[in-house]
């Protein structure tokens, strides 16, 4: 019943079942090297830059506002930009309390967001800024090149932007970028 | 303690799974028959071992043990309780429980239903399901343990987004990962056959069941995820190109051609390597969207938490299946011989095209969705590929394919009458042609809607045509012809349903594509918006309490032309409790000719609200023509040489395509 196939296009159907794993391998590598880029990071255009020049005014019950030059105190801080209605916000809380009780100074940037909704929330689960600015109409977030909340930059000593992340904090970015360039142990 | 003795059970499946993929594997090569037969209570007994650990995570969710750091990350104690359920596997760590779980069941059902297998082939075919059960234990005890404890025990959970709670949502994944997994099995029979280095029409006959149940459960899965996103996600869209939404499509789009081609294999013996490579593919092609979903190579609406340590895994895990199997094939495959012959005009030459056209959309779907990937890791540059990408590349794919898929099962086997069976669908093209012009003029001279329905008209009329056709209706008195049409056999009614599905599915893609009309403004209460056929009719909001949420409710009396009244539709912006969010919740009215779709969103400040109105001619039949062909599949299953089974022997390689009831009944022209 079966008939063998003609001798003639015999390289062609060798290389025809070869040609799947070729495909593959090629494919395999690909994602391989995907696995080492972050379709998240987007670079920023004001690494090394100085920070903008801006002054926030404070929020509720917080006056004393945010302003470029809080930012060059001599020693690393971070900024991070926040609001209460946004979810990944809640899940990087934690562990920039975390932060702020490792003694880092961490500026807030409230984007967007209603002044009473942003109390209430840090009231309830905690207020690890040591200063916020109210960002209500998004303005300076703009000139930080901010695309999404929330946002954490590392500032230096001498106020320039020394790292962006982008999307909620995670534990492998804070231990090899951000604590590093704290100078935290 | 229950959590631990989850925890332990996971480990004994792996246990179990290791047995099950080495000792029947060596004992089929070798001979050895106690360790052959050591298979079937292997696959059973790590079914069972899953089967705990799945309870023991199940009752975890249901009493709200906030100890376990899985429950207290996605479960809340005021969540109701179908949902505290989904929960379950609405997570990373619990859908690759109930992943393996079902990988198991599917061996335990080939070790129950198998009894008319070969001892060898089914000793091979349980070990591979083994070895893809040990990665995937492998993986969840190594990286994604869902019985990991967190001390001290939170008082209450974090809660599950609430837009995943969702009935539709619900049972989403489960039938998904139904139709992914299952097709491991076929999978496994392909390696089996390519360490037996035999094909025949045998082989076909025990996979094809396999491969159907699964294309049936993908297709209600993707049919369930995509009416969820149009219901529940408010933007009215129903499909948008995501990868995520590519890597169940991917499958499918391979599945589809696979449960084809193994018709070739079964009737004619032939396109043999051809079929193991698509029961290859399908299942490598499920893998892999498990892979895109779960790494964080790309950026999606659906990714899980991801976490590059596990994206490494996968991808080992993916060289060697995928890359071990499509080894296995390239030395292996070419000693298959080749069967029967076929002029180009016949089945088995449509079903060819069929499986060419499947096989060139599921390569470019591939492309679309890995080329943002390919470019970034080549290049550094980073692009994104939306839909005008594949609406411009797909539907070129499509239209032949619907053409032919007609034309196809008119064909007889082996050389077939073109002209003839394009005569016989006379009839049918005639009316498509007609309800086209109609259309056409109707339309104002627009060709796209007047060729989509024309398509879908000539699917939907030619399915019945061709069970009459078979009978003999209106040619033979009518008796004989209806006891002719009961004696088909229920494949020819499983494939005649499931085209006439698709015809439905291309109905509803015409329709709401060429006719949705869309308004969107801010409304006060009394406003009047005429959206299409109807108008809607603006009575204001009111406050409402869930069970854990509370929403504001708009009301739109709806009425039609004429004035007359329609009903109320009352869309909902709920704000849940935790995690603090908010969703919207359309309001929809379905019918048959079209649905009205109502979203009430923010208020302006000054009285009024944003509201976005729709109507969605025949959208319905998108879903409706996915579970008419998924009614196909199921029907199809119960053909009677499923139950019967083959005969056990078959190494005289019989010429099948001879004796089967189908081609007794078979369009002979």
């Amino acid at each position: 019943m079966t008939t063998e196939p003609a001798d003639k296009p015999e390289k062609i159907i060798r290389w025809s079942f070869i040609l799947p794993i070729a495909t593959f391998a090629a494919l395999a590598a690909a994602l391989g090297v995907g696995l080492t880029l972050n379709p998240r990071e987007i670079p920023s255009a004001l690494i090394e830059k100085p920070v903008p020049q801006f002054a926030l005014p404070g929020l509720g019950e917080r006056p004393e506002g945010l302003k470029t030059a809080d930012l060059a105190s001599g020693k690393p801080q971070l900024v991070n930009v926040f609001a209460s209605w946004c979810v990944p916000c809640r899940v990087e809380h934690p562990m920039l309390m975390d932060l702020a009780r490792r003694g880092v100074v961490i500026n807030g940037i409230n984007y967007k967001d209603d002044p009473g909704a942003a109390t209430a929330w840090l009231k309830q689960d905690g207020d690890p800024f040591a200063r916020i600015g109210a960002d209500r109409q998004g303005r300076v977030s703009i000139d930080f090149g901010v695309y999404g909340v929330p946002e954490t930059f590392v500032i230096t000593g001498d106020g320039r932007i020394a790292y962006k992340h982008v999307g909620p904090l995670t534990e492998d970015a804070i231990k090899d970028k951000i604590v590093p360039l704290l100078g935290l142990k | 303690m229950i959590a631990e003795a989850g925890h332990y059970a996971l480990v004994l499946a792996l246990g179990l799974a290791l047995i099950q993929a080495t000792l029947p594997l060596i004992g089929a090569w070798r001979g050895i028959d106690p360790w052959v037969r050591l298979a079937g209570p292997a696959a059973i007994g790590q079914t069972v071992m899953l089967a705990l650990a799945f309870a023991a995570l199940t009752h975890a969710y249901v009493v709200s043990d906030f100890s376990v750091y899985n429950v207290f990350q996605n479960s809340h104690s005021t969540k109701p309780m179908i949902y505290k359920i989904s929960g379950v596997w609405g997570n990373h760590e619990g859908s690759m429980l109930l992943w393996v779980l079902i990988l198991a069941l599917f061996g335990a059902a080939v070790a129950l239903f198998g009894a008319n297998l070969p001892d060898r082939l089914k000793a091979r075919v349980l070990s591979i399901q083994g070895l893809i059960g040990i990665g995937f234990l492998l993986f969840i005890l190594l990286t994604s343990n869902p019985f990991a404890r967190i001390d001290p025990a939170p008082l209450d959970g974090r809660g599950l987004n609430p837009i995943l709670q969702d009935p539709g949502l619900a049972a989403h994944p489960p039938f998904l990962y139904l139709g992914y997994v299952g097709f491991s099995v076929a999978f496994s029979f392909a390696v089996a056959a390519l360490i037996e280095g035999r094909v025949d029409a045998a082989w076909a006959r025990w996979v094809r069941p396999w491969a159907l149940a699964a294309w049936t459960f993908l297709t209600v899965g993707i049919a369930l995820g995509s009416y969820w996103a149009y219901y529940e996600l408010g933007w009215g869209g129903w499909w948008f190109w995501d990868p995520v939404e590519n890597a169940s499509f991917m499958p499918w789009l391979a599945g589809t051609a696979l449960i084809h081609s193994a018709i070739v294999v079964e009737k004619r013996d032939a396109l043999k390597s051809w079929t193991i490579l698509l029961a290859i593919l399908a299942f490598s092609l499920s893998l892999l969207g498990t892979f895109l979903v779960r790494s964080g190579v790309l950026t999606s609406v659906h990714a899980f938490a991801t976490d590059p340590a596990r994206g490494v895994f996968i991808l080992g895990f993916l060289i060697l299946v995928i890359g071990g199997s499509l080894t296995l094939y390239a030395i292996r495959a070419p000693m298959l011989k080749a069967g029967g012959l076929f002029a180009p005009i016949s089945r088995e030459g449509a079903l060819v095209l069929n499986n060419l056209l499947l096989a060139t959309a599921t390569a470019t779907v591939l492309l679309g969705t890995l080329y943002p990937l390919l470019l970034d890791a080549l290049t550094g540059e980073k692009v994104t590929v939306g839909p005008p990408f594949f609406n411009s590349t797909f539907l070129p794919l499509m239209t032949p394919l619907v053409m032919a898929m007609v034309v196809g099962p008119l064909l007889a086997w082996k050389r077939g009458d073109l002209p003839g069976a394009l005569g016989r669908l006379k009839f049918v093209a005639a009316l498509a042609a007609i309800v086209g012009l109609v259309v056409f003029w109707q339309a104002g001279g627009a060709v796209f809607p007047a060729l989509g329905i024309a398509l879908a008209i000539w699917l939907i009329v030619a399915a019945p045509a061709e069970l009459v056709e078979r009978a003999g209706l209106f040619r033979v008195p009518m008796a004989t012809a209806l006891r002719r049409l009961r004696g088909l056999p229920r494949a020819t009614w499983g494939s005649a349903i499931a085209h006439l599905g698709v015809g439905l599915t291309v109905l509803g893609i015409v329709g709401s594509e060429a006719w949705t009309v869309e308004h969107q403004q801010v409304m006060r209460p009394g406003d009047v918006a005429t959206v299409g056929p109807v108008k809607y009719r603006f009575d204001g909001v009111e406050e409402v309490v869930g069970p854990n949420y509370a929403a504001r409710r708009g009301k739109f009396m709806v009425n039609d032309a004429q004035g007359n009244e329609i009903g109320l539709m009352t869309p909902e912006a709920r704000r849940f409790f935790a995690p603090p969010m908010e969703t919207t919740e359309a309001a929809i009215r379905s019918s048959a000719a079209g649905d009205l779709y109502a979203v009430l969103g923010e208020a302006d400040g000054r009285g009024g609200y944003l509201t976005r109105l729709y109507s969605k001619p025949l959208i319905i039949w998108i879903w409706a023509g996915a579970l008419v062909m998924s009614l196909g599949g199921v029907l199809s299953l119960t053909d009677r040489r499923h139950r019967v089974g083959a005969p056990t022997k078959a190494r005289a390689p019989a010429p099948p395509a001879k004796t089967t009831p189908e081609n007794a009944s078979g369009a002979q022209a």
